[in-house]
């Protein structure tokens, strides 16, 4: 059980019926002991499943050759997903016992499948179709699916549509968050600052059921060493269960958590070698060929470009001087610059949903209609599937239609999620065009009578090219000869991800496609007399492939960055000693606003990708944990001003902990 | 029944006037371009433009559609983001779609009314401003920085500076903002006939701005009897020595009165702080000061000014010093049948002001604590100081003793400890989600040493104040 567990239903005539009836209902309960605190769960040994341990290389012997060895703990809280739109669904009776289910939903195919499973029902009685979602972030991805359930349960009794719709501060109570996470870290380097073993313990937060708790764990595990290459790693994790609402999917996945514990675990060595934390982190970047903790080999490795090219482009040591001279002529406020790197990998963990289908039909008039598995909720994939569809038939891409997505077009989808959905749908997508395109090729020759030398023609422009010569076949007749010559003008294709596996008996294996990497410089202001901030800029240079919608990705990195900055510094869950939640509101749960937004400069990297589309690279979830270098600019702007202040790696890092730093005395 | 113009239609609705706005368009008129989000007034993403006849001329604000009843909007005209609409995109929204300022899209429609309301009412075409106008609308999908752009692109494209507000709706219309049935609407609401008064009832919940009540108890205020308090005409005036506020004046009015800025340079951007555009539309001083909200911002601010309340009923008045009023957690001394007419303060008072807010988030939050110093002092002592804070006790708080013991002292690093240290111990600020009671303290400490420094920055400087403690 949970707080905030839905125990019934009220289906009503209104909105306000409904909540006047729910408010009536008398519950009979009886308090059981309850914990909170993913520690203390664990130390009564309430888990969701067994710890898991990812090692490379032996610590125990590494220590021995350190000269410096640090430890310490370190806590990241809960995150609010703040997706305008709240949690939805709605729900049409259909003939025989069948339903139709317009759902906000991450994972249609989770959504039909659930419902058939309560209803009883076959799956080919329940057809879910999203349009679009107002945000989503990973807090749709499993979480979307009761309340489908709730209100096809309802209509499929009172066989009536019915609309679910949470309240924001029913979402806000009601549903899962970023895990927060609590740890233990013990990190060991050479006087030059190698690192050289790396010893975590992760407790997650889980809440009171698994949801994504396990695949969260593991990806946690896969970037317990981030962008860095370390020869001895022992990284242990566990998944405890706690009476708060089961945490589920948030941009990052699991991965933010880990790195912001490994970058303390730098800070705090760095503060024992006497160096520059920055220092560490150039030293230990991965490089072509080094293997992560899971076995995987680094290839196509950005990390060094990215750092360099973020010192070079963007001139870091003049900014740091000029840093450094601001703040010998200021008492009351202080600036900083901290880096933070990244690296993330790209694929599901749970290797059987690195698949997709697409369905492409072509319309006797010219236009292309497009279904595939992604959901659009503002991350642009249905743009970037449009572009990979006008590429391909070499059509503007006004021609081009995105569908809704669809469980009756579109069987068994993985949910949009891991960053992956414009790279598995466009794959698809593709494979279905050149399908058409084979067939389109036979109608030309034919219509050329070269039929002989069919493998010269193609599409150009909209126009049938012979031997890289245009013909006078324009693409709407050629569609025209294609319907009347039966030629079939619709494929439907399936992607499964090559070479991704993962064996979980040695926790080895190679789980990613690829790896996005990118680095960036965050520099605050902190007014000393005060203690609020100002995030001055953010300078990024990011690993991002040949971009299938530049303006799509330049979005998401910057989105993806606020968030991740939101997550380290205003964005403060806060539940009361029965794990009530406190700030249920948006005037009680802050987000950043366009005051809050710093500057944002971004560089892509337009490097080949050979492991994706057309060249491109995932985007999505990779620039959140940029975000996390506000946590140890602000540290060091503090200890400017406080040089006695010494932190306790605890995000977020509020105003209040800002100003009780600053005056602090030890 | 309330009468308006919805987009481009006249029509009459009959729902309780308790009703918002938000409902009757999304629900009663099935307009779904206007979310539904937060029901408070903090997103954003109900912003509606509400249009009114003031002065002769049709004025525009933005507003929230889900803080805003029925009862406050006869013979208005609203304007959803389906009432901007035209057959293709139009410059605004062209400039959201070309700069990346829209992703999920859940947050795009009302940021098109709060960027064409900055352009109904802006003199020049600011990008600061217009950050400002679009400020109380949340996203969280782009991280602001294609709103930015999209903002940057509008200002240099359209020179507002040329456009006096006489003709701004043509002009708007000309540059293709507005669409054509804007230039008739004036005369479509000059048209609805003025309501015949009707006699309110004694114990009618009197309604300011509304978006207090409407945030906190929607459901409640279905039930009551209404009174909707019309548009404050008199707003900021001088009367010999003293100020004089109306109640009914909303943030936003006073933020830009001229005669408050000449009081005081610094409100534009202090009450930046306090709410967003939207609310500030609607907001009124007198709805700050009767919630009695412990962290009200504006009864913080009128307590250092020694400020006083014209409190009205039908057949008497009487003045309390807003000190006196506050008598306990949410406890004011307001009688039945007795209202907040005005708040007086004597205009000297202004000389020698200061007032700080910090909150979680820098704009547009709850404080953790707020302050406001009032100083007159004359050969380097204070004659009089006048010291407030919110956050810090059950009510908006005054410090009688850190007052009492600042009179006549020598304006001095001594003089700012000592007092600091006597403010400390006279309240007892609670552990919340706003802070922990020791941070509070401390905050409200730093908040004290800030109101000094900037009054008298050649006598206090920080080192003197830190190197003390």
């Amino acid at each position: 059980m949970y707080q905030g567990q839905p125990i019934a239903v009220v289906v009503a005539e209104s909105e306000s019926e409904a909540r006047h009836a729910a408010a009536r209902v008398k519950v009979d309960y009886r308090e059981l002991p309850s914990v909170f605190d993913a520690r203390e769960a664990h130390r009564q040994g309430l888990h969701i499943a067994p710890p898991r341990i990812f090692s490379l290389g032996d610590v125990e012997q590494a220590w021995q050759t350190c000269d410096v060895i640090v430890e310490g703990r370190t806590q990241s809280g809960a995150q609010e997903h703040v997706y305008l739109e709240t949690q939805t669904a709605l729900v049409y009776p259909l003939e025989n016992g069948g339903l139709r289910v317009v759902s906000a939903t991450q994972s249609p195919g989770m959504v039909q499948r659930i419902i058939a499973r309560v209803l009883k029902l076959a799956m080919t009685q329940v057809e879910v179709d999203v349009l679009r979602l107002g945000g989503g972030f990973g807090g749709k991805e499993e979480q979307a699916t009761t309340w489908a359930a709730i209100a096809a349960l309802a209509a499929s009794r009172v066989q009536r549509p019915v609309k679910i719709r949470l309240s924001r501060s029913d979402d806000m109570r009601w549903t899962g968050k970023r895990h927060p996470y609590d740890a233990d870290f013990k990190i060991g380097l050479d006087c030059s600052g190698k690192i050289l073993a790396y010893e975590v313990s992760f407790y997650q937060n889980a809440g009171a059921v698994a949801d994504l708790s396990l695949a969260i764990l593991e990806r946690t595990l896969f970037h317990a060493s981030n962008s860095y290459f370390i020869p001895n790693v022992r990284a242990t994790a566990v998944s405890c269960r706690t009476h708060l609402p089961p945490n589920t999917a948030f941009r990052g996945f699991g991965g933010p958590q880990a790195m912001f514990v490994l970058e303390a675990a730098i800070f705090k060595a760095a503060a024992a070698l006497q160096i520059d934390a920055a220092e560490i982190q150039r030293l230990n970047l991965l490089q072509e060929g080094q293997a992560f903790p899971y076995g995987m080999p680094a290839t196509e490795c950005r990390a060094g470009l990215c750092w360099e090219r973020l010192q070079e482009k963007h001139a870091l040591s003049r900014r740091q001087q000029a840093i450094d001279d601001f703040n010998a002529s200021h008492r009351l406020e202080k600036k900083a610059l901290a880096l933070m790197p990244i690296c993330f990998g790209i694929s599901f963990t749970a290797t059987f949903l690195n698949q997709a289908g697409a369905l492409v039909h072509v319309y006797a008039d010219g236009s292309v209609d497009v279904s595939c598995g992604a959901v659009e909720m503002g991350q642009g994939v249905k743009q970037k599937i449009r572009n990979i569809v006008a590429l391909t038939f070499s059509i503007a891409s006004d021609r081009v239609k995105v569908e809704s997505t669809n469980t009756s077009r579109i069987a068994n989808m993985s949910p949009t999620a891991a960053s992956v959905g414009a790279d598995l749908n466009g794959q698809a997508a593709l494979a279905a065009c050149r399908q058409i395109l084979q067939g389109l090729k036979r109608v030309a020759a034919g219509l050329l009578e070269i039929e002989a030398e069919v493998d010269k023609i193609g599409i150009e422009q909209e126009r049938v090219y012979f031997n890289g010569q245009p013909t006078t076949i324009g693409w709407n007749q050629l569609i025209s000869e294609a319907y009347l010559s039966r030629t079939a003008l619709s494929a439907h294709a399936h992607y499964a991800t090559p070479g991704v596996y993962f064996d979980r008996s040695k926790e080895q294996g190679r789980p990613f496609a690829y790896h996005v990497y990118g680095c960036a410089a965050i520099e605050v202001t902190v007014d000393c007399l005060r203690g609020i901030y100002r995030i001055d800029e953010v300078v990024i240079v990011h690993d991002g492939g040949k971009s299938l919608a530049p303006e799509v990705d330049l979005g998401q990195v910057e989105g993806g960055l606020m968030q991740g900055l939101g997550w380290m510094t205003i964005e403060d869950i806060r539940h009361d000693s029965q794990g009530r939640l406190l700030n249920d509101t948006l005037t009680a749960y802050k987000i950043p606003d366009i005051h809050f937004a710093p500057e944002i400069n971004v560089e892509f990297l337009a490097k080949d990708n050979p492991a994706a589309i057309l060249h491109s690279k995932a985007v999505g979830e990779p620039p959140f944990m940029y975000g996390i270098g506000v946590y140890f600019a602000l540290v060091k702007a503090i200890q400017t001003f406080n040089p006695a202040f010494e932190p306790e790696f605890s995000a977020p890092m509020t105003p209040e902990k800002v100003l009780l730093a600053l005056y602090s005395e030890t | 029944m309330t009468r308006l113009v919805l987009n481009r239609q006249l029509i009459e609705d009959h729902a309780n006037p308790a009703t918002v706005v938000l409902d009757l368009i999304r629900q009663r008129q099935g307009l779904t371009g206007t979310k539904d989000v937060c029901r408070e007034g903090d997103c954003g993403a109900c912003q509606v433009l509400l249009g009114s006849m003031r002065g002769g001329r049709l004025r525009y604000q933005a507003v929230n559609a889900c803080l805003l009843p029925l009862g406050a909007i006869d013979a208005c005209h609203v304007v959803t983001v389906e009432g901007l609409n035209g057959e293709s995109l139009n410059p605004l929204q062209r400039a959201l779609v070309d700069c990346g300022a829209i992703q999920c899209g859940f947050c795009t429609p009302s940021l098109m009314m709060a960027l064409t309301g900055f352009f109904l009412n802006a003199e020049t075409s600011n990008e600061q401003a217009a950050i400002d106008a679009v400020a109380g609308n949340l996203c969280r999908c782009t991280g602001y920085a294609g709103i930015k752009r999209a903002i940057t692109r509008l200002c240099r494209q359209f020179d507002l500076a040329g456009s006096p507000p006489e003709r701004r709706i043509d002009n708007l219309v000309h540059w293709q903002i507005l669409p054509a049935y804007f230039s008739g609407i004036a005369e479509k609401l000059s048209a609805i006939a003025p309501r015949d008064a009707v006699e309110q009832s004694p114990d009618a919940v009197l309604v300011g701005g509304g978006t207090d009540l409407w945030a906190t108890r929607p459901h409640w205020l279905h039930t009551q009897s209404l009174a909707f308090l019309s548009d404050s005409a008199d707003g900021v005036r001088f009367d010999a020595n003293d100020c004089i506020v109306d109640a009914a004046v909303t943030i936003e009015q006073l933020r830009t009165s001229k005669l408050f800025r000449q009081l005081f340079p610094s409100v534009t951007q202090d009450f930046e702080l306090i709410c967003s555009a939207p609310v500030r539309a609607r907001a009124t001083v007198g709805g700050n000061l009767i919630n009695a909200s412990p962290i009200a911002d504006l009864a913080v601010f009128f307590l250092a000014l020694n400020a006083r309340l014209l409190l009205v009923s039908h057949d008497a008045s009487r003045t309390v010093s807003l000190k006196d009023f506050f008598r306990g957690y949410k406890q004011i001394d307001l009688q039945s049948g007795e209202r907040l007419q005005a708040i007086h303060f004597n205009r000297t008072a202004a000389q020698g002001f200061s007032y700080e807010k910090v909150s979680m988030r820098r704009h547009l939050d709850i404080a953790a604590v707020n302050s406001a110093l009032g100083i007159e002092h004359a050969d380097g002592r204070i004659v009089t100081a006048r010291l407030s804070a919110g956050g810090v006790a059950p009510v908006p708080f005054y410090f009688e003793k850190t007052c009492a013991y600042l009179q006549d002292k020598s304006i001095a690093p001594a003089t700012v400890l000592a007092a600091a240290d006597i403010a400390r111990h006279e309240i007892a600020p609670i552990s919340d989600l706003r802070g922990s009671a020791e941070y509070k303290r401390l905050l409200l400490r730093q908040l004290i040493f800030a109101h000094f420094m900037k009054l008298f920055p050649e006598v206090i400087r920080w080192e003197q104040l830190h190197a003390r403690q």
